[in-house]
């Protein structure tokens, strides 16, 4: 994997040609690309600058921001991060709800529409959508700003916005547009895990033993259905930062996905690698946990070698 | 007990005589939603192909742009008295040509890379399945590598990797998409592997290319046909993601995301029309194709026969 | 034993509960009528499809679409309950009274437990649903329901999941469930056929004794006429939707007077004589859908005259002893049965 994030990097072309004026002398070419490592053929930049650097955590200076590019990253990975949680959270808090109420009456207009709203969440072009939010609410009823992040508080050294007013009201719209796909999934996971479960003769029972269709619903349907479906959106957590690019483009939001469009078209290499590595390290990292809280919600896994 | 009664006492109306194929015909145009999913589609692929005889100008050829008549509102009259029905751009640019034109582009990279990614993905997919072994392992190591990782991430550093441009964008969409066709065909194909007229097939001396294409991979059909319809949406939506992106299809070409791309730098003054109805298709085209995908999913799929 | 000595606890007349599928009207119970005493264990038996588990669900009301009650009544006697009629009683009713007047325990013990909830969550549930009662004295009812059952250790038990239980655990776990709230009547589907045989046995005989203990009604659904006749006192057997036969089980079983009654007899290899070919009934169960007109059992029935496309009414043959045919098998000694009955 290191070796794909290097090649495709150091493939990216020569960002010498956008950093310097086209003027400029061969002298200062050659300093700048001394500096930058670039003097040195191709191996010996993959084995002395950037495997070295990796393991110092050293992955370069920025071209264009003239910063060390792991410094940017962690600077704007608060916003990304808290851009995918509210997204997720909104996915679960909207896409369960809906979900099983469509599983458990499928025939229903209700449960149609939910299925066709489902379709069409499928279907919309997540940065139209943003694009369409922003003309409806920040344009037309001008009720919500279109971009940034606004006001900020800073916790542990880092930036949020989720805890003053004016930060939630920026949230709103990006948060809204990157949880739609997910939410639509949501859905479609928790209604066929309720159609499912729904005939299963636990829950027949649970109804034989007299308890009220909430206590069925609420605990002995939804813990069952939950166990796919937080599998999914753990592992789906990743392309949620991955779409993010999309979403914080739309609204101008200065996460990583922001960073990485802009560091692609500047040709900023070493942001780049940086983002690559984080984005990788990440996935690993989301695997682990979604191991973890699968086993503590199936009792048939986490007691398996016991029984 | 009590759900199964129905089922098996069912009479199966079902003729015998039904091939599997008409029969998944008779599914697919029993819902009228799909049905009108398709009709639409056609429509769609019918204005692409015919797209310079339909629109009133050729929108990419700045000879015909007149600059004089830029940012005009939709119904809008130009200066030599013609009508811009969806308006205009910052250029001039008609939009509903450049919707028309753009959509062409859409499809084209649409079909072209999903029918690509068939071939490479199910040549893989059967191979692996056929011959097993080392092969296999390798074929599927790199597959579940790539599908662990989300499309876009890949489609979007390739391209960072090998620049913009419409055949770049159909190399990335292929390189991120054969990988399902590989899977899907090699899970299938595996099944009907261990049936017993492939090890006839095997006893009569028929060469492996004869057994790989003429009897696993009709057999392994169904799927493809319905992963094709999905990949097909999300190949569109790929594209049209990254030229808006900035990394597609560079905005001196027609297509739908750079269109959308154009418009949000003048959305925020009022000017919707360059953004929104150029979305509008995107996703008219996106719901029709779900629409036919999901329907072939539930007529091919043998396990959903109600 | 006899119901005119004992008070009634159930009445149902002329029931029918239809499932409206693709392929026309299932008819799975076509006007059953059926009499239970309080504390009388009644066998339920049928082939697969003779709608005797769908009569088991439509007492509990559990029975989901497209499935529906289309007519008849279940009047319930209960304690402290008015005389009231089951199928037309409110959901929130029936809630009350499924689980604390009547339970019910299912065929499949790995099923019939969730498998996320821990085993004392499902217990102390049942019980908190019908009574406001702190989690400290439904947790000490439910580990004494467990001992009763013969679950060693309970108070460890009470806090594994299902599947660290064997299946005759399990169904155990699913007994003491149902019996936590004292209920009048237990409906039980075929509760021990997913079962080995020896513990078949044991839940059984364990069963009827907490039955008589507490005075519980039971009705046991079950295809094995020989098992029930260990166990009940009365038994009804149905066939295509209807009740064909009912009476004490003496009397049934040892002169059975249906002739789907007598071919199941015939059926059972403990009935056969050593190394002769196992005698069995003809033909096949007829589809619900499409039932053949008058009596269903006519096309597989040796007996059947141009009388049998009339539908048979039930009619008397002894003391509690009905049946309904045209031409039921005359009462003669059981010696000389199977020579009469040849398939």
């Amino acid at each position: 994997m290191v070796v794909v994030v290097f090649i495709s990097m150091y493939a990216l072309g020569d960002p010498t040609e956008v950093l310097i004026a086209p003027d400029a002398s061969q002298e200062v070419r050659d300093k700048l690309k001394q500096e930058l490592c670039l003097d040195r053929p191709l191996h010996e930049q993959f084995f002395y600058c950037f495997v070295g650097n990796v393991l110092h955590g050293n992955l370069g200076i920025s071209f264009v921001h003239d910063v060390s590019a792991t410094q940017l990253i962690f600077d704007r990975l608060p916003a990304t991060l808290e851009l995918a949680i509210c997204a997720l959270l909104l996915a679960i808090f909207i896409g369960i709800p809906l979900g099983m109420l469509a599983g458990l009456k499928p025939q229903s207009p209700i449960g149609k529409g939910i299925m066709t709203g489902s379709v069409l969440g499928f279907s919309l072009p997540t940065f139209w959508v943003g694009l369409m939010l922003i003309l409806l609410f920040a344009v037309t009823l001008k009720w919500l700003p279109a971009g940034g992040r606004g006001e900020t508080v800073q916790i542990l050294g880092m930036q949020f916005s989720f805890l003053t007013r004016d930060g939630l009201i920026h949230l709103l719209l990006p948060a809204v547009n990157l949880a739609l796909f997910k939410i639509a999934l949501v859905i479609r996971l928790s209604r066929a895990g309720t159609m499912e479960v729904v005939h299963q003769d636990y829950i027949k029972f649970a109804r034989a033993k007299g308890l009220s269709t909430p206590r069925i619903v609420f605990l002995h349907m939804l813990k069952n259905i939950l166990i796919p479906i937080i599998t999914v959106l753990g592992i789906e957590f990743g392309s949620l930062i991955a779409f993010s690019v999309v979403t914080e483009t739309v609204f101008r939001w200065p996460g990583i996905g922001s960073l990485l469009i802009q560091s692609i078209a500047k040709l900023d290499r070493p942001v780049v690698v940086a983002y690559l590595l984080l984005v990788v390290f990440m996935f690993i990292l989301i695997n682990l946990v979604v191991d973890v809280v699968y086993s503590i919600l199936d009792p048939r896994v986490r007691l398996g070698g016991r029984s | 007990m009590e759900g199964s009664i129905p089922m098996r006492t069912a009479p199966t109306k079902v003729v015998a005589s039904e091939s599997p194929w008409r029969r998944a015909l008779s599914d697919f145009t029993s819902s009228r939603i799909a049905v009108a999913g398709f009709i639409i589609l056609s429509i769609l692929i019918m204005s692409a192909l015919l797209a310079p005889y339909i629109t009133p100008q050729n929108p990419y050829d700045l000879q015909q742009l007149n600059v004089l008549d830029k940012d005009m509102h939709p119904f809008a009259h130009g200066v030599d008295g013609r009508t811009y029905l969806l308006g205009t751009d910052d250029q001039g640019r008609d939009i509903y040509s450049g919707i028309v034109f753009g959509l062409r582009t859409s499809l084209i990279v649409g079909f072209g890379s999903t029918s690509v990614a068939l071939v490479i993905g199910v040549f893989f997919g059967l191979i692996a399945a056929y011959f097993g072994g080392w092969l296999e392992t390798i074929i599927m190591r790199v597959v579940d590598l790539q599908l662990s990782f989300p499309s876009m991430l890949i489609a979007l550093i390739l391209l960072a990797l090998i620049g913009p441009g419409l055949d770049k964008v159909m190399i990335a969409i292929v390189a991120v998409q054969w990988a399902y066709y590989a899977r899907t065909v090699r899970s299938a194909a595996i099944v009907e592997r261990q049936k017993e007229y492939i090890e006839a097939a095997k006893c009569l001396g028929l060469s492996n290319a004869r057994v790989l294409f003429s009897h696993l991979l009709p057999n392994s059909l169904p799927p493809i046909i319905v992963v094709a319809t999905i990949t097909l949406a999300q190949a569109i939506l790929l594209e049209a993601t990254l030229s808006f992106l900035g990394v597609g299809v560079p905005v001196t070409q027609p297509s739908l995301g750079g269109l959308i791309k154009k418009g949000s730098d003048v959305m925020l003054s009022g000017e919707y029309w360059v953004s929104f109805f150029p979305g509008m298709v995107l996703l008219v085209t996106m719901v029709s194709l779900n629409l036919v995908g999901d329907q072939l999913r539930d007529a091919l799929n043998p396990r959903i026969k109600k | 034993m006899n119901t005119s000595t004992r008070s009634l606890l159930l009445e149902i007349n002329s029931l029918q509960t239809w499932f409206d599928t693709r392929a026309g009207t299932v008819k799975a119970v076509d006007g059953v009528d059926l009499t239970l005493a309080r504390g009388e264990i009644l066998g339920l038996v049928g082939e697969s499809g003779s709608g005797k588990s769908v009569m088991g669900y439509s007492i509990m009301r559990l029975i989901d679409l497209p499935g529906r009650i289309v007519g008849g009544s279940i009047k319930f006697y209960g304690e402290g309950t008015q005389n009231e009629d089951l199928v037309n009683a409110t959901s929130d009713r029936m809630r009350r009274l499924r689980g604390s007047h009547i339970a019910m325990i299912f065929q499949d013990p790995m099923m019939s437990l969730n498998p996320v909830l821990r085993i004392d969550t499902q217990m102390i549930e049942a019980i908190q649903a019908h009574a406001k009662v702190s989690n400290k004295v439904a947790r000490d009812r439910a580990r004494d329901m467990l001992g009763k059952v013969g679950i060693p250790s309970p108070e460890e038990r009470l806090q594994a999941y299902p599947h660290q239980f064997s299946g005759g655990m399990r169904q155990r776990v699913a007994i003491a469930t149902a019996m936590l709230n004292k209920p009048e009547l237990i409906i039980a589907d075929e509760p021990t056929t997913a079962l080995d045989v020896t513990v078949q046995a044991q839940i059984l005989y364990e069963v009827r004794k907490l039955c008589r203990e507490s005075g519980t009604a039971l009705i046991w659904i079950t295809h094995d006429i020989a098992l029930i006749s260990g166990l009940a006192d009365r038994i009804a057997v149905m066939y295509a939707g209807r009740v064909v036969e009912t009476g004490l089980v003496r009397d049934v079983i040892a002169a059975p007077r249906h002739p789907y009654t007598a071919g199941l007899m015939g059926s059972v290899p403990s009935n056969n004589p050593r190394g002769k070919p196992l005698r069995q009934i003809p033909g096949m169960t007829p589809s619900l859908s499409n039932l053949p007109k008058g009596c269903a059992f006519a096309p597989r029935c040796e007996r059947a005259t141009v009388t049998c496309q009339q539908v048979p009414q039930e009619s008397p043959v002894g003391a509690e002893h009905k049946v309904r045919c045209f031409h039921p098998i005359e009462s003669i000694p059981a010696q000389s049965r199977h020579d009469r009955i040849k398939v």
